[in-house]
């Protein structure tokens, strides 16, 4: 299960396993090849290209549900590979006997985000299966975009010096989730961040240029994760001023009694990027001023040391290494 | 956020550094122990050596429950669980403890009916849904979390649900203290006392540490600015030549501790006569048993328990690291067979875990990089 998790194991699954069994020296195929999204080359020109499956107990939770997930999430993903998302196609897997209702609300949830995000749905497959074969509802989505004109990403071009920027307030969706199945006895009034980050993304990429270094979105294993996958590809150091991480009361709260890291924790609406110093203040004026880009900042910045880790400080002087994930988290109780 | 912020405030933080660096002698080495993994937790989350002068050694002690748990104990209880109508309960604490043939998460991939619960009230809710079923508690934990197992059995009694039981490895903190003082390679100036664990038993069972064997002990909260108050308060002692039980969560350990939560304990428990700590070895009255008005609930006397003992793989210092005579980093495997991932002992499982705690905080810090950011 921990494979699933985004931590470590997933890393280890992809980098070990999938990609050698899978990808080839030949493959017409542009850049960094893990990143959120390939670029591909189809008759001469660069096309974004990127593919996502959902799952989620339960199906609807405070401030979305799967459908609208399975639009963001791969519209995100086509958004922090520097691509406007395009075209979608989706598969829905079904279990024998979900309600029409619940399908129908879904339908339109998808229908919704992607009217939201300006992306048309174009195709898709449905398949049925025996009823306890899956939990409800599966929906995979498979984006296509159109790449950004100068920008061009990479952990390869991240140097020293550069700052991280993050959109806004961290761990709404995980924690909103966790509270959502009901097994605390735990209440807050929170709402997943599900949505589409292109306009902030677009904002960011207009103003900083070949400033733009790397983007991603945080989902499962957090920003803690993303940052290390970043770390580790460019073998430098990520240091974080820990009070400058945004985090709302309702999740610091959550975190703080159930013994969770706000940095694990997944986020559905919300992407870091890596700007070089000078575009940095450029780039943070230019995110703030999108709605909903309001609450961006640098939280960090890049360094030569410690290599391939990432580093949060405080201001009183105390420092800690942020790791990656390693499986789940786990609430500590005792 | 009421409670947090006002003990991580960067100012109060350096005024109580400040107060540390004066009062530490500096012809002196302090040797303090946490004794509570909390603490070791708090300690490296918060990088408070950083903060703290060289001279100042924060020794972790043994109050970990998860970490203190020998193996064998994990393999009794996974082993009831093997019988297909039996739904194995416990915090998300143990999940990843490894036993002789995996952990928890590791049985529930097998097919295992493994769940993790939030309190033990969540476990009896499980077996009140199940009643075709028997749910079992694993119970784990130091006087913090042992009066919730009590109420929670009082309940079941109560209620006559007879589908539960508890498999109990509570633990109690004062005899693990006297383990480490009888200890002869162990040399310390004081202690900084358990938190949680002090909220039910309150500050008098720490007196004799003060007064037959002549450590100060201040009972300190989990913030920086508590444990660095709490450091404050243990020079102070020592410069003054003293040694006494102080308090310094006031604002949640009443001196007597709590009442009702002892009394439910006092209800539903009794001292077993020995019991096998991970690195401690067999210490006399030191963890907790069902009374016999509660055996029908009790899962070592409903069902029949192996009593394994497994010993550690041969390598893992837990023990040595477990009574602080090892630093984490000192163990042969740390960071290399031992990781969070793979973990050879329950140190490197536990976020209380010492291992771990270093391992996920400390560990790969390089010194002379590290000026602090200011947010913008």
């Amino acid at each position: 299960m921990a494979h699933g998790a985004g931590g470590k194991a997933s890393r280890r699954l992809v980098d070990g396993l999938l990609a050698p069994l899978l990808y080839r020296q030949s493959d017409p195929v542009e850049g960094d090849r893990l990143a959120d999204a390939a670029r591909v080359l189809v008759g001469g020109a660069s096309v974004a290209i990127t593919t996502d499956s959902f799952v989620v107990t339960p199906l609807a939770f405070p401030g979305g549900s799967i459908g609208e997930l399975a639009v963001n999430g791969t519209v995100n993903d086509l958004a922090v590979g520097g691509a406007r998302p395009v075209a979608l196609v989706t598969t829905l897997v079904l279990e024998a006997g979900l309600p029409t209702e619940t399908l129908v609300a879904e339908l339109r949830a998808m229908r919704r985000a992607a009217g939201v995000a300006g992306v048309a749905i174009v195709g898709g497959d449905t398949k049925v299966v025996e009823h306890g074969k899956v939990d409800r509802l599966y929906i995979s989505t498979t984006g296509l975009g159109h790449p950004l004109p100068g920008v061009t990403l990479g952990a390869r071009s991240v140097r020293p010096g550069d700052r991280i920027l993050l959109s806004g307030p961290i761990g709404d969706h995980g924690i909103t989730i966790l509270l959502a199945r009901g097994e605390l006895d735990l209440e807050a009034d929170l709402r997943s961040d599900t949505r589409s980050v292109f306009p902030l993304v677009e904002a960011l990429a207009a103003a900083a240029g070949p400033g733009l270094r790397w983007m991603r979105d945080p989902t499962r294993g957090g920003v803690a994760t993303s940052l290390n996958e970043l770390a580790l590809d460019s073998s430098l150091g990520i240091h974080l001023s820990e009070e400058a991480i945004p985090v709302r009361d309702e999740v610091r709260g959550a975190c703080e009694l159930l013994g969770l890291d706000p940095l694990h924790i997944a986020n559905e609406g919300q992407f870091l990027a890596v700007v070089a110093a000078e575009a940095a203040e450029r780039g943070l004026e230019a995110i703030r001023r999108v709605p909903g880009g309001e609450a961006a900042v640098v939280i960090g910045e890049v360094r030569e040391e410690p290599q391939a880790a990432v580093l949060a400080g405080s201001r009183y002087g105390g420092t800690r290494i942020v790791d990656m994930l390693v499986g789940d988290p786990l609430p500590r109780i005792c | 956020m009421k409670f947090v912020d006002e003990f991580r405030d960067s100012d109060l933080i350096g005024r109580a550094r400040d107060e540390i660096r004066r009062l530490a002698d500096p012809a002196r080495h302090y040797r303090l122990m946490e004794v509570c993994g909390g603490h070791t937790h708090a300690i490296y989350r918060f990088g408070l050596k950083d903060v703290l002068p060289s001279n100042i050694e924060l020794i972790h002690g043994p109050g970990c429950p998860v970490c203190v748990l020998p193996m064998g104990r994990i393999d009794d209880g996974l082993e009831l669980a093997r019988r297909p109508d039996v739904i194995f309960a416990a915090f998300g604490d143990m999940m990843r403890v490894p036993g002789a043939h995996g952990s928890p998460l590791e049985h529930k991939a097998r097919g295992m009916d493994v769940r993790i619960v939030y309190s033990p009230t969540d476990a009896l809710k499980l077996a009140r849904s199940n009643p075709g079923r028997h749910v079992m508690f694993f119970a784990i934990g130091f006087e913090t979390t042992a009066p919730s197992t009590a109420l929670t059995l009082m309940r079941a009694k109560a209620e006559g649900i007879e589908n539960f039981s508890v498999f109990c490895n509570h633990v109690t903190i004062i005899p693990a203290i006297r383990a480490i003082l009888d200890s002869p390679d162990m040399r310390l100036d004081g202690f900084i006392g358990p938190g949680h664990v002090s909220t039910v038993i309150g500050c008098r069972p720490y007196e004799w540490i003060a007064r037959t064997e002549g450590k100060p002990i201040v009972v300190s909260g989990f913030e920086p600015l508590d444990l660095l108050q709490s450091i404050v308060m243990l020079l102070r002692q020592l410069r003054a030549r003293r040694a006494g039980v102080e308090n310094q969560y006031q604002r949640v350990v009443p001196w007597e501790g709590n009442r009702a939560a002892l009394a439910a304990m006092a209800e539903v428990f009794e001292l077993r006569p020995y019991f096998e700590w991970r690195g401690l070895g067999f210490i006399s009255q030191s963890a907790l048993r069902l009374r016999e008005a509660y055996a029908r609930w009790d899962a070592e006397r409903v069902f029949d328990v192996a009593g394994v003992r497994v010993t550690d793989p041969k390598a893992a210092q837990c023990g040595e690291v477990l009574k602080g005579v090892l630093k984490p980093a000192q163990c042969k495997l740390f960071g290399k067979e031992c990781t969070p991932e793979h973990p050879v002992g329950a140190l490197m499982v536990s976020s209380e875990g010492s291992c771990a705690a270093y391992y996920n905080y400390e560990h790969r810090k390089t010194a002379g990089q590290l000026r602090i950011l200011t947010p913008a």
